[in-house]
């Protein structure tokens, strides 16, 4: 089966990963600008950063047959630098009009901090300016639940912010819900170890239903499975689930949501 | 929409993977025991404690998500006016 992988930080991955997933069957990608592990010390390192991803990993990635999209911002984690976190912001619109760039992501809070959430609010400025798409982190962990919450009273308080073309990520059995009831789209991680397993996903998907709902691996540099939406499949396939509610959710769902922006020329496979 | 599978196939399914799942617990709680010192003050060990309490109660909620919200964080809705943004 094709899938696509709507969020994986390919810049943390080797080329013989990029071989792995094609031949597992993934065809398109999509990669949010996240934290590298360390802090950036300047504006300097986002623009290469965002050269990176709107440049040199599409073209690694089509190597492999594999549609690499992206989305940029500075991350939750480095967002508490609020004067680094202005200038990249105000870096950002050089770049949107790359052709593999979908929008605004990942975006978020990590602690759920003050300064995170007035970069947050200056992030949502900046993609409604531009009509992007956005992309979201939510916490992990014992700050999920409450990040989760402020992310979505922020996102709701402005009318201007259209539902149906946010993503909200990493939910799991407390928060996807609440997401998907106030119509936004949620993407649930797979991780290998403290996070959602493929297990679980599986529970969610059928306990709340395909619509709107994406699947991911994560794919970092930390513990992660790049290959984990495979093992969703295989999951769902065991249970006895249907190949088109399966394909739903790893193909067609990510394809709706993404088609939403105006940088999104997918090529079906077939 | 529902699992596909009954209750008979998902324990023929699950049933060694969740004695397994109980065995690690076991072992979990054995080591903490062994080792030197006491943490029974530690607020972690009453989480997990309400955390084993929750899998044998029967209640209206998932036992996951009563376990997610149990090591949750608390929402408090007027944080915007505590942040002042
Ligand atoms: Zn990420």
């Amino acid at each position: 089966m094709y899938y696509f992988d709507p969020h994986i930080h390919m810049v943390s991955r080797t080329t013989d990963d990029y071989e792995t997933l094609a031949k597992m069957g993934c065809v398109g990608m999509s990669e949010p600008a996240f934290w590298a592990g360390f802090d950036r010390g300047s504006v300097e390192s986002f623009r290469d950063y965002f050269r990176q991803l709107t440049d040199f990993e599409p073209k690694r990635a089509a190597q492999y047959g594999i549609q690499h999209y992206t989305w940029l911002c500075i991350n939750a984690k480095e967002a508490e630098n609020v004067e680094l976190s202005r200038e990249v912001i105000k870096m950002i619109p050089e770049f949107l009009e790359k052709p593999n760039v979908l929008g605004i992501g990942e975006i978020g809070l990590n602690k759920n901090t003050k300064n995170e959430a007035t970069i947050f609010l200056e992030h949502m400025e900046l993609a409604i300016e531009y009509n992007q798409q956005i992309l979201i982190h939510t916490p992990h962990l014992a700050d999920k639940y409450q990040g989760t919450r402020m992310i979505l009273d922020m996102l709701i308080a402005d009318s201007r912010i259209e539902p149906s073309r946010v993503l909200v990520d990493h939910v799991e059995e407390h928060t996807a819900k609440q997401v998907l009831d106030q119509g936004f789209w949620a993407g649930m991680t797979l991780y290998p170890v403290t996070k959602c397993t493929p297990q679980r996903a599986a529970d969610i998907i059928e306990m709340c239903g395909a619509e709107r709902l994406l699947v991911n691996s994560a794919g970092d540099w930390g513990p992660s499975k790049p290959t984990a939406v495979p093992d969703l499949i295989l999951e769902m396939r065991r249970r006895g689930h249907s190949e088109a509610l399966i394909r739903k959710v790893v193909y067609d769902n990510p394809i709706e949501f993404f088609s939403q922006s105006q940088n999104f020329s997918f090529t079906h496979p077939e | 929409m529902s699992i596909p599978l009954n209750s008979q196939q998902v324990l023929d399914r699950e049933y060694l993977e969740i004695r397994g799942k109980i065995v690690e617990l076991a072992a979990s709680l054995d080591r903490l025991e062994r080792a030197e010192g006491c943490v029974s003050d530690d607020n972690r060990m009453k989480l997990i404690s309400q955390g084993l309490q929750i899998l044998l109660e029967q209640a209206d909620q998932t036992k996951a998500g009563q376990i997610q919200m149990l090591f949750s964080r608390v929402y408090e809705d007027n944080w915007r006016n505590q942040f002042d943004i």
